[in-house]
């Protein structure tokens, strides 16, 4: 199958482009010549790897997850373990990425959004790697609900600006990122955090997250001879998720499953799951699923886990689901917090809220499926920052 | 010749420049906005942008934010918006220019909002996040309607670009004064005046300027060199302080008048 996306002017089909002020264009334009310059560049991609293997801890394990599998009686279960790079989180692969281009286009100062504060301090940690200014953007909820990120920001010399417009929360902290660019884009450089944004965003973004996927399907090859026959990951804008999928997009035997976050439900009004519940829509300078209400004015997400509270999804997620090359499902808080328990009990693994949601349906699927089948699921982060939400959801005071 | 290219016309034989506030369609309710606007078109202003409301307007400032949260609390919707330029219509002639944002647009679809906008009486649109490179999908269906596509203009824009844009342009260009959002950073009028006479030289169509013009005196430098002088922040502030007062239209024909008059003197 032929699957060349985005094209030329950054759509990935009907979704995607760039809409945004005409004081950004400019900005847009010079950031995907400078992205194209160095794609194919081998010097940039030997420092992207260097630094990928050496500081961020590459290649992650490919952990069979021989417990979980049993328990559940189905397909074997392998953990994608990107719990394990530095930071804690596959947020990082790309911060990496994008401050090395930073760099080569002479930027010295970073400005980032933030939902859960796991890119956040991706940012801020490699901004200090590098020497470089960084400015994080959080909702005042975020900020409450992940305290310890917040210090771990300003720790590693990060100045965070609370956001307290609309819910406040991940898309106000976009709003407030774009808001402070548009100021200040002669001299800064935007590391969007997710596969979303306007183009190149996307596509650099999916191709810096790719190594997880691209070393997932080597190192699948020696533990089973095979390709998975499903990958799943979960998804708020689906940055991990596309980074899983894209190396396996071509290989049409392999499923590719996306989890939305379902909150207290998708028939309620509060949940995330753009895909499943929204409608086409513009909003963060592309084209894609979004949550809205009939008069095209963005309506409130809710997760339990920060990094899904997002009312829209990355536009190539919105271009697969289209042509059915990939399926999107959801999960509830409740389902989410089992599975998190689960893991941490069965496979001594505490994941991310996040990720909970992705395990959450391997235990829907896996029973399903014959002992022979293998699926592939990304573990995108720890859930050492979700501890003090669970315990509440737990009614347990610590 | 459109409303529009009337009105500029006119002010040009009279060698005048065009006042051009902006306010938000239903802040503080629709049945005030209408009022506004005849307020305003009474008292100087020669064309009106009227800004409609959307959750997550990334290119304002704290005001205009506040400005559409109110609105959309008062139960603002697209639909609503055109019937009050249904109804402003009846009476008044001032040309009117939507502004905003391209999802309420989009989601109210492309065509029925350019049907309905040019039926109410709607003269221009400009959309904060939808550059020429995004417009192909809703240029065609405005043109065929009647109403102009109005063009920003940055700082940031590159020469080449900025010379494509303006041979491109219908209405009048917008020319926004400096890299930020709406209302927050005072003006250089020297910086914008070079911009702009740039801008003047690549095209027939005017030229306004707007982003950070709050006070007469900002309007009355501006006004030297630009063809129109947008002012949006300080008014939408004018009427937050006062809605619900009685002081509310005097407050703003005074607040309009005395730009004018910087323009006129």
């Amino acid at each position: 199958m032929s699957y060349q996306f985005p094209d030329e002017r950054g759509h990935f089909g009907e979704y995607g482009g760039r809409y945004v002020a005409e004081t950004l264009m400019p900005a847009l334009l010079e950031l995907e010549e400078a992205y194209n310059a160095v794609k194919d560049d081998p010097c940039f991609r030997e420092e992207f790897e260097y630094y990928l293997k050496n500081y961020v801890g590459r290649p992650s394990p490919l952990y069979f997850a021989q417990r979980l599998t049993e328990e559940l009686g189905g397909a074997k279960i392998y953990l994608k373990r990107e719990d394990l790079n530095h930071t804690g989180a596959h947020k990082v692969n790309n911060t990496v990425g994008q401050i090395l281009l930073a760099r080569r286009m002479g930027k010295k100062k970073v400005i980032a959004e933030t939902g859960a504060g796991q890119h956040g301090v991706a940012t801020a940690t490699v901004a200090a790697l590098f020497g470089m200014e960084c400015e994080i953007f959080m909702g005042k909820e975020d900020i409450r609900r992940q305290a310890l990120n917040v210090f771990r920001m300003k720790l590693l010399g990060a100045k965070v600006h609370e956001c307290t417009s609309g819910t406040a929360t991940l898309k106000d902290a976009m709003n407030d990122a774009l808001r402070h660019w548009v100021t200040h884009v002669r001299d800064t450089f935007y590391v969007i955090g997710t596969v979303a944004g306007p183009h190149p965003y996307p596509q650099l973004v999916r191709d810096f997250q790719s190594v997880i996927g691209e070393e997932a399907k080597v190192q699948l090859q020696e533990a089973e001879g095979r390709l998975p026959d499903a990958a799943i990951a979960c998804i708020g804008g689906g940055s991990n998720a596309m980074g899983t999928f894209y190396p396996f997009i071509k290989d049409r035997s392999v499923r590719l499953i996306g989890v939305e976050a379902a909150g207290l439900g998708v028939d309620t009004d509060k949940h995330a799951a753009s895909i499943s519940a929204g409608a086409p829509g513009v909003l963060h300078g592309n084209k894609t699923y979004l949550l809205q209400d009939e008069d095209g004015q963005i309506n409130h997400a809710h997760s339990i886990s920060a990094g899904l509270d997002y009312p829209g999804v990355g536009p190539e997620h919105a271009h697969l689901q289209d042509i059915g090359r990939a399926e999107y499902v959801s999960i509830t808080d409740d389902e989410a917090l089992e599975a998190f328990q689960k893991l941490t009990r069965i496979e001594g693994i505490i994941p991310a809220l996040e990720s909970a949601h992705a395990i959450a349906e391997v235990m829907k699927l896996a029973p399903t499926l014959p002992k022979e089948q293998v699926l592939l699921v990304c573990l995108s982060g720890r859930g050492d920052k979700d501890i003090h939400t669970v315990a509440d959801a737990m009614n347990v005071d610590l | 010749m459109t409303r529009i290219e009337t009105t500029f016309a006119a002010l040009k034989k009279k060698q005048e420049t065009a006042l051009i506030p902006f306010l938000t369609a239903g802040d503080p309710d629709i049945t005030t906005t209408a009022k506004l606007i005849r307020t305003l078109a009474e008292n100087g202003a020669d064309l009106i942008e009227l800004g409609v409301p959307f959750s997550d307007p990334m290119a304002d400032g704290p005001t205009i934010q506040a400005a559409s949260e109110r609105a959309l609390a008062a139960g603002t919707t697209v639909e609503k918006v055109l019937q009050l330029v249904a109804e402003v219509r009846t009476d008044c002639q001032v040309p009117l220019v939507l502004m905003g944002y391209y999802n309420p647009v989009f989601r109210y679809g492309v065509e029925r909002f350019a049907t309905a906008a040019a039926a109410a009486g709607v003269d221009g649109l400009l959309l904060v996040d939808l550059p020429p490179e995004e417009a192909g999908e809703i240029s065609g269906v405005l043109k065929k309607a009647g109403i102009a596509m109005i063009t920003l203009l940055a700082p940031t824009t590159p020469p080449e670009r900025m010379q494509r844009l303006a041979a491109a342009a219908e209405g009048y260009l917008y020319y926004v004064s400096m890299t930020g959002v709406t209302g927050t950073q005072k003006i250089t009028p020297d910086d914008i005046r070079a911009a702009v006479e740039n801008i003047q030289g690549m095209t027939e169509v005017p030229v306004g300027v707007g982003f950070g013009i709050t006070t007469a005196e900002d309007a009355k430098a501006v006004g030297e060199f630009a063809d129109g002088v947008v002012v949006g922040s300080a008014l939408v502030k004018i009427i937050a302080d006062n809605a619900g007062s009685d002081q509310l239209l005097p407050r703003v024909a005074t607040f309009i008048t005395e730009l004018k008059q910087g323009l006129l003197a």
